[in-house]
């Protein structure tokens, strides 16, 4: 084979390589009165064209502050790090370069669709502000387009429906409004910030059809966040778990809903319902609530509520490491890398080798609170 | 929108009817007055008083006076009637139709003035919250808010009229000028621009804080959240995005003080000696010429009244969800 083709072979395969999003060790804190809030403290991840990506952790673990900073929609807060989307970075870019992408390349909605569009204003004029804030559309082709945008989100009556007002319309045709604006420049990137939150069960399994049939035909990647490992269960290809403003899993959803690692993912999953067929072995919360972002835990953020919490997890904080449960499985996690998977015998496993790590201080962890009682595993 | 609009307006007309009524209690029927006496003014005669109380029908029941007062008010040509000054025995109508056109043309120079400038310097500081130009800000406020209208008044008289006027610079006209604007709109400009100012200035402070709070509160709603995801412009976001949702609050203030300057800027017209509807209620008040009182407050409380019906009706063009309520 020749060198040059053999290079060529390399280019191509780095090309395809290269994903459209990559953010690196990023960290995000916002000074405050009451001390600094630590939103993000390094997370790395990567989105591929065309892809899904999965984003869940419990309310406060710095999913919003982390979209919102590759947009440069985070005033005011201190910022570190990486993001290259397209070969440009985000976090160094001027003002004037951002807004060029912003609503073009990389599109966003957000939970509340009521609070997320302007009040006084039409909802067709709105989205036609859109159109025309990127390209030279006249009025009425701007207008014309947020008609098809419209009918293109399965609004019914779109000619009529781009005169409402955003209160005269249900909370799901507002959050397809929302869609439909995000979608109007037919963006490489879209992120949806808990898109079905404030919608109820039925809306919400709409809306996610909604979103992957709109990804089917344009072909866009999509960053979908949300506190529920169960809204996404059938969408991602990739799942992120954060924690307290870090990464504590990564991996394909197949791997984070069967093989987890990472403690705080089984918790996860211990509180999806069963209907969705993924169940651990038993439906168990979290207990306690996340920690305060202006002192975050030593060691591993999750130690004061992991009922696997050893003597090391106290001091040291453990970085993302290859896990063998699937392709590009990552766990930041002091549990050997082979303990993966959900049901009670991996669960009493891991007790098992818990039990086996602790020390003198192990006595405020909550798991041993469990041993003692001789319960369960999760206290 | 027009159900809203109508109640507004039936509204509107209740408060008037309570005001009318108020006002027929505390000058015609209060136990122990007797109202010839006191409409009659200081050159009380016999035959005076006889005349007053045919005209008005004192000698009557209470309530046929009341329905007859009323009956006068009613806005028709050749029934309307607010009685005569007791000085110079025109018709109050005359006297309040001379004084009108100076209040309108006092309140729409100096509103203009005071808009632009109060929601300018309100914008600026809540572009930029605690910097340099929100404290100059602040420093606005506080002398508008606190600096007395006959202070600055006297002032801005002392200093850009007679100051520069006998060093030979005559820029402003000497107080008491006033040209219709129908005869000259230059010189009509020219003649109220220290009262505008004047007006302006200890008007505005309000506006700029009213729109520095409302608008730092509106700039952390979700949708300019949106608007800036959306990628439009920074001046966009703030003033067609921010701005709008600000009005409420400036519109509200706006119909106010616009009500107020229209029923008669008593200190500025008196200060710069424009004999609008304050200067004359101040002189009436002086010469003890009740029906020219009675009729400038009667007039006074009809632009209150009408400006908060212009107020609701702006509501209802600026917010879509009030015109369904
Ligand atoms: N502008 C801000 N100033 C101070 N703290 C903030 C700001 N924005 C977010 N935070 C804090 O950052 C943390 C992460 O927030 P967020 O990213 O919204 O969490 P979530 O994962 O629920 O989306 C929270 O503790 C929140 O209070
Ligand atoms: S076992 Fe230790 S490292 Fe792993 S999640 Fe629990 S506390 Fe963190
Ligand atoms: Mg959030």
């Amino acid at each position: 084979m020749p060198a040059a083709h053999a290079a060529g072979i390399f280019i191509q395969y780095h090309r395809d390589a290269m994903p459209l999003l990559a953010v690196d060790n990023l960290t995000v804190s916002f000074p405050t009165a009451d001390g600094t809030v630590r939103a993000v403290r390094g997370l790395s991840f990567s989105v591929e064209a065309g892809k899904t990506l999965g984003v869940v952790g419990e309310s406060g673990s710095g999913k919003s502050v982390s979209a919102l900073t590759m947009l440069g929609l985070n005033p005011g807060a201190d910022i570190t790090g990486s993001a290259v989307f397209n070969g440009k970075e985000l976090l160094t870019m001027s003002q004037h370069e951002l807004r060029k992408i912003r609503g073009a390349e990389i599109a966003m909605i957000f939970q509340d669709p009521l609070s997320s569009l302007h009040p006084h204003f039409r909802v067709g004029w709105q989205i036609a502000e859109a159109i025309r804030a990127h390209t030279s559309a006249s009025k009425q082709d701007a207008m014309s387009q947020a008609v098809e945008l419209l009918r293109l989100v399965n609004i019914p009556q779109p000619e009529r429906r781009v005169e409402a007002y955003p209160h005269e319309m249900s909370g799901g045709m507002r959050q397809r409004v929302m869609i439909a604006m995000a979608l109007a420049l037919k963006p490489k990137l879209l992120i949806a910030d808990e898109p079905t939150t404030a919608l109820d069960a039925t809306v919400q399994a709409q809306l996610m059809e909604l979103l992957i049939q709109m990804q089917n035909e344009l072909g866009m990647a999509m960053i979908i966040i949300t506190h529920d490992l169960g809204v996404i269960a059938s969408v991602a290809d990739e799942v992120l778990v954060m924690y307290a403003g870090r990464a504590a899993e990564r991996a394909d959803a197949r791997t984070i809903f069967f093989s987890p690692h990472h403690p705080y993912t089984r918790g996860l999953l211990g509180s999806v319902p069963s209907a969705t067929g993924v169940v651990g072995s038993r439906l168990t919360p979290i207990v306690g609530s996340p920690p305060s972002l202006i002192s975050v835990p030593s060691g591993c953020g999750f130690h004061p509520r992991c009922p696997f919490a050893m003597e090391t997890c106290i001091d040291d904080q453990p970085d993302l490491i290859p896990i063998a449960a699937g392709p590009n499985h990552t766990s930041a996690c002091w549990l050997p890398p082979d303990m993966t998977g959900v049901g009670i015998a991996m669960d009493t496993a891991r007790q098992r080798y818990a039990s086996t790590h602790r020390g003198a201080r192990s006595a405020k962890l909550p798991g041993v609170i469990a041993a003692v009682e001789g319960a369960a595993v999760y206290a | 929108m027009t159900r809203f609009l109508i109640r507004r307006i039936v509204f509107g007309l209740i408060t008037l009817w309570v005001i009318i009524t108020l006002v027929f209690v505390l000058y015609y029927a209060r136990p122990g007055v007797d109202p010839a006496r006191e409409l009659a003014g200081r050159a009380v005669t016999p035959a005076l008083l006889e005349n007053i109380n045919k005209e008005y029908g004192f000698n009557l029941p209470v309530i046929v006076q009341y329905w007859n007062y009323l009956k006068r008010l009613v806005p028709i040509p050749g029934q309307f009637n607010l009685g005569t000054s007791n000085v110079n025995r025109l018709p109050v109508t005359t006297i309040i139709a001379q004084a009108v056109p100076i209040d309108i043309s006092l309140a729409v120079g100096s509103a203009i003035l005071w808009m632009v400038l109060g929601i300018s310097v309100g914008v600026l500081a809540a572009r930029r919250p605690r910097s340099l130009w929100d404290r100059g800000a602040t420093v606005f406020v506080l002398t508008g808010v606190s600096m007395p209208t006959f202070i600055l008044g006297l002032l801005l008289l002392y200093v850009l009229y007679y100051l520069l006027t006998i060093h030979g610079i005559a820029i402003f006209p000497k107080p008491g000028s006033w040209t219709p604007f129908t005869q000259n709109p230059l010189e009509w400009a020219h003649d109220l621009l220290l009262p505008w100012i004047t007006l302006a200035l200890i008007t505005a402070a309000t506006y700029s804080r009213l729109t520095r709070s409302s608008l730092l509160e509106t700039l952390g709603e979700d949708y300019i959240r949106t608007a800036r995801a959306k990628g439009l412009s920074e001046r966009r976001v703030v003033y067609r995005h921010g701005l709008r949702s600000s009005l409420t609050p400036i519109v509200t203030q706006f119909g106010i003080d616009l009500a107020t300057v229209l029923g008669g800027a008593i200190i500025t017209e008196s200060i710069f000696g424009l004999p609008g509807l304050g200067l004359t209620v101040v002189q009436a008040i002086e010469v003890e010429n009740l029906p020219v009182v009675i009729g400038i407050v009667l007039v006074a409380s009809f632009f209150v009244v009408a400006a908060n019906i212009v107020v609701d009706a702006l509501y209802a063009v600026l917010d879509p969800r009030v015109r369904v309520s």
